[in-house]
């Protein structure tokens, strides 16, 4: 792991993949619980880093990450989602060709796979999945939609996302949910925050 | 019985926002911090009125605003400098003044800045979403921008007005002067970036908004043969160097998260003087040595 200073009241933690944010993720949340990680106001998770903003003195803090070992997350760990799908989105077509399979098996493929929500970012509530392998990554749209609808589920690179509110969005649309992702006036305001397991299950049109 | 406590709005003006100190915790969940842009200018508006630190206040834009009280009403406005107006006589900036029931508070065009904050006794009390009254221009959430017509809440008056002598003037300098704490992404520029950045003259764009002061001059160059960086969270008051090389300053309604390289971190001390940079002031860097 390298902490790489972000201005004066922020680290930026890198690491080597996403299994590794996980584990790091988890361990900082843990820490952040027990009262041992001190005053932190924002832990920001992404690809590869893990942001700790608002934090008066970077350097302690650092400190006392000194004994931080990174295990990856046990299988099973942390609240499991389900996500009911319609397989119906306009893409969908164009990704099981990607992928050399017909539309059938684009949709086992993808049901048959467990999930968890990397980090949010785009939008509030808008949460990016990894759990594909990552040989099955697809490109994004060469030409983005102006036009998204809300509960989207959607493929970009090697994340699985779904749209929380209808937004101009790039990525490669399979399906959709009718699932609520996103409610201000709710605690938690968002369904799939990081850490948590997902799964999609086929529903029919 | 009085009449109920709250404004109309006789003229939004280009842009004036609902603001308090912003959202705070739910950054990872991609909600972006918001909150008034010049944070001193904010807090002085609410001590002015005997409000409360936090409470919502108005933050207006260039054009200013103009607001019927519809209960008599104390108010302030600070920030910006700006003429005030009561019923379209003249009014004083910077200390607290009563709007009586039916008149008209009008704030003018600032004669320098970009923003003035005009907080009433009591604050705006629109409803809080997660945790703040503020308006978040990016992710839309709080308050919509406010409309003519629009009605607003105002709530009950929990302190008394001071008056504060001498009152800090704002003057914005001839050239805004920022400090920049280099890193975390400074290698991803060439050597020759970073001496580009602290001896170049930059200007702030009218594209400029409440996410980010975007800025002209010279480009910065990203260092050969390192691809594309994968998201990662973005503070406030960050440097983010989009592949046209052209510096865009994070304020408050900055994304939670970004792919492009930040070339430095400016303190949050220094962005209150940026919120009230207007178009065309010009910028300097001055990487500090950490």
């Amino acid at each position: 792991m390298r902490a790489r200073p972000m201005g004066r009241t922020a680290l930026l933690l890198e690491v080597a993949d996403d299994g590794e944010v996980a584990a790091l993720l988890r361990e900082l949340t843990e820490r952040r619980r027990s009262g041992a990680l001190g005053p932190v106001e924002e832990i920001v998770p992404a690809a590869r880093t893990v942001l700790l903003d608002g934090v008066a003195d970077p350097q302690a803090l650092l400190r006392r990450l000194a004994d931080l070992r990174l295990d990856p997350p046990a299988p099973g760990a942390g609240p499991l989602v389900e996500v009911p799908t319609v397989y119906d989105g306009a893409d969908l077509a164009e990704v099981a060709a990607l992928w050399g399979v017909d539309e059938a098996e684009a949709v086992r493929i993808h049901t048959g796979c467990e999930y968890r929500v990397a980090f949010c970012g785009f939008s509030p509530g808008f949460a990016y999945l990894t759990g594909l392998p990552e040989t099955l990554a697809v490109p994004r749209r060469a030409t983005p939609r102006t036009r998204v609808p809300a509960g989207s589920v959607a493929l970009a690179g090697p994340y699985t996302g779904v749209y929380p509110g209808a937004s101009p969005g790039g990525w490669q649309l399979i399906g959709r949910t009718g699932l609520p992702l996103w409610d201000p006036g709710q605690e938690p305001p968002a369904l799939l925050s990081p850490g948590t397991r997902v799964r999609f299950t086929e529903v029919p049109r | 019985m009085s009449a109920a406590r709250a404004l109309r709005v006789v003229r939004a003006g280009p842009l004036t926002t609902v603001q308090d100190r912003g959202r705070s915790g739910v950054a990872a969940l991609g909600v972006p911090r918001a909150g008034a842009l010049d944070r001193p200018a904010y807090e002085l508006a609410n001590r002015l009125v005997g409000n409360e630190p936090g409470a919502a206040v108005l933050e207006t834009t260039l054009g200013g605003a103009a607001l019927r009280a519809l209960a008599p009403l104390t108010a302030a406005v600070v920030g910006a400098p700006a003429p005030v107006r009561l019923d379209g006589g003249p009014a004083p900036w910077g200390e607290p003044l009563l709007v009586p029931e039916g008149a008209v508070l009008d704030v003018g065009p600032p004669t320098h800045g970009v923003r003035s904050y005009v907080a009433f006794a009591g604050g705006i009390d629109v409803p809080p979403q997660l945790g703040s009254r503020s308006a978040d221009l990016l992710a839309g959430l709080g308050p919509a921008p406010l409309a003519d017509g629009l009605l607003l809440p105002v709530g009950l008056r929990c302190g008394e007005p001071v008056r504060i002598e001498p009152l800090p003037l704002p003057a914005p300098p001839r050239t805004l002067l920022l400090r920049l704490d280099p890193g975390p992404r400074a290698d991803w520029f060439t050597a020759e970036a970073l001496r580009v950045l602290a001896a170049s003259r930059y200007t702030v764009s009218a594209a400029s908004n409440r996410v980010g002061l975007r800025l002209h001059g010279t480009p910065l160059e990203r260092a050969p043969g390192r691809g594309e960086l994968p998201s990662e969270g973005m503070v406030l008051g960050a440097v983010q160097v989009p592949p046209d090389g052209l510096p865009v300053l994070f304020l408050a309604d900055h994304p939670t998260t970004g792919g492009y390289p930040v070339i430095g971190v400016v303190p949050v001390a220094d962005l209150a003087a940026a919120a009230q940079a207007a178009p065309g002031t010009p910028v300097r860097f001055t990487p500090t040595a950490r």
